[in-house]
């Protein structure tokens, strides 16, 4: 026999076995695209395992910036969403690419930088104020820049506070995720506006305090929604459902309250529970 | 659809002067030039001093240097970050996310593969051109530069192949750049992460400039070495 024909049969297994393995894995896991700070502070690997031996469905996250998590699920190329940035929530229910909305938890956002505290902003207590001064002493501040939740939340304080942040020649936009942006920080001695969660999971690696925090504008409301099944028919709408029914009732909301790091509760449960 | 809308979108902007993409470019070609300027005279000079000149541990070096031909470009991120971290022993300089700091890493990937193609270029040729410069009285340098002359395809190639590697390098301009936007955003790191906004026509535009750059340092390098052999 031919020596390439020989192969056939092997290269035929080969193709077939790459072609199921994957395949079979997609049928059944429940694909969740999210935001890196459920993912980098640890609360995913708290829940996750939970859920996945209630209903056992393997749950394989995807965590990117809000901006990204929503066009996965546009795409089609995951099942359910959980975000941050509720403007674009709304905007990705009302297009139709996604149903079954639900508040599930909130953190907060916080203003840090260098202990010395140039800018002092430790006098401030709302987050307005402390963006109009950073903008007057043109304190290095390092951005997010990628449009996740924590970027756009951002945005809307300098609208607010009525400046263009680059009008500031301190102003950096470094379009990387929250943890780099914090060591970025902590290397430049820059201030930033970072989620509680991650900040305390890295608080060990950064010269970094937190300077202002509790103005409830600073507020953070966690969303989560299954991708439209009417738009993309072969998501896995089922254990979406299950998911969202899980993590927004008691024993989901119940795990939410009892991850702590360091002793600390980073996400509060929206039903309070 | 999505994909032909894209690709729309991003002839749109490549064609329209878009400000932030052609200042990404900038950025990318004012670092990779930068680099190449900086270190080849040195590494040139290596390359030239390890092909004419004979010296024990020599052979070592040479494997060396084309041991460090694959050296992950991560890894010189990883080593240049923490040598620039305000802990690392050069933190007084802060340097750490500036240009500065992307081209000292591209200037360190590139000087093997510049070092290396000089060696091979000097020692390929005839050896009677460095003879004849001794004997007719030229200096050491003199004769450097009459050799290196007369290999200048060979040298030329060197030069375009480490520009090759370093301007499509994204591991360590991330790293030790930070994809600052409008300071250290070339045109590796747009493309790595700016997708992760999920907007892709940028993306693809500095895709299209990255490969027709790419594309015409390859065909000016296979053009060098075409002249070189026509010479020789």
């Amino acid at each position: 026999m031919n020596p390439v024909v020989r192969f056939v049969p092997y290269l035929l297994f080969v193709c077939l076995a790459l072609a199921v393995v994957p395949g079979e894995a997609t049928a059944r896991d429940l694909r969740l695209a999210t935001t890196t700070s459920t993912d980098n502070s640890g609360l995913l690997a708290f829940l996750l395992p939970r859920f996945e031996t209630l209903h056992g469905t393997k749950v394989r996250v995807i965590s990117v910036g809000t901006g990204k998590a929503l066009k996965l699920g546009e795409n089609g190329d995951v099942d359910a969403v959980l975000v941050h940035s509720r403007p674009d929530e709304d905007r990705f229910i009302e297009q139709g690419y996604g149903v079954q909305r639900r508040d599930v938890m909130y953190n907060d956002f916080v203003i840090a930088g260098p202990p010395q505290d140039p800018a002092q902003l430790r006098a401030h207590s709302d987050v307005i104020g402390a963006f109009v001064r950073l903008h007057e002493t043109g304190q290095l501040f390092v951005s997010r820049g990628d449009e996740s939740g924590t970027h756009k939340m951002e945005l809307r304080y300098w609208a607010d506070s009525g400046r263009q942040p680059e009008d500031n020649p301190g102003y950096r936009a470094a379009g990387r995720g929250m943890g780099q942006v914090l060591l970025m920080a902590s290397e430049l001695g820059a201030y930033t506006l970072t989620d509680r969660a991650t900040f305390y999971a890295m608080r060990d690696k950064l010269h970094l305090e937190i300077l202002v925090e509790g103005d409830t504008r600073l507020f953070n409301p966690y969303g989560v929604m299954a991708v439209n099944p009417a738009r993309h028919p072969d998501i896995n709408f089922e254990a979406a459902m299950q998911f969202i029914e899980w993590l927004t009732t008691a024993p989901g909301q119940q795990a939410i309250g009892d991850f702590k790091l360091d002793g600390e509760q980073l996400f509060f449960p929206s039903t309070g529970g | 659809m999505e994909l032909l809308d894209t690709t729309r979108r991003a002839l749109l902007l490549l064609f329209s002067g878009d400000a932030e993409l052609w200042q990404i470019v900038w950025v990318s070609l004012k670092v990779s030039v930068g680099a190449l300027v900086l270190v080849s005279p040195f590494a040139i000079a290596a390359g030239y001093l390890l092909a004419t000149r004979t010296f024990p541990g020599k052979r070592l070096i040479v494997v060396i240097i084309q041991a460090l031909f694959a050296f992950p470009t991560v890894v010189v991120g990883l080593l240049l970050y923490m040598m620039l971290s305000r802990q690392g022993p050069l933190g007084d300089l802060q340097l750490l996310f500036t240009q500065i700091a992307m081209m000292i890493g591209q200037m360190l990937i590139a000087a093997p593969i510049l070092v290396a193609f000089t060696l091979s270029a000097v020692q390929g040729a005839d050896p009677r051109i460095r003879e004849t410069a001794i004997v007719l009285g030229a200096s050491r340098l003199r004769t450097a530069f009459t050799v290196l002359g007369e290999v200048r395809f060979g040298v030329m190639a060197a030069v375009f192949n480490g520009f090759g590697r370093v301007i499509s390098e994204v591991g360590c301009a991330l790293m030790v750049g930070g994809n600052i936007a409008g300071m250290t955003r070339n045109m590796p790191t747009a493309i790595a992460l700016e997708t992760t906004k999920g907007e892709f026509a940028q993306g693809v535009a500095l895709g299209i400039v990255l490969m027709a750059l790419a594309l015409g340092v390859n065909f000016a390098m296979s053009w060098a070495q075409g002249a070189g052999a026509q010479t020789q």
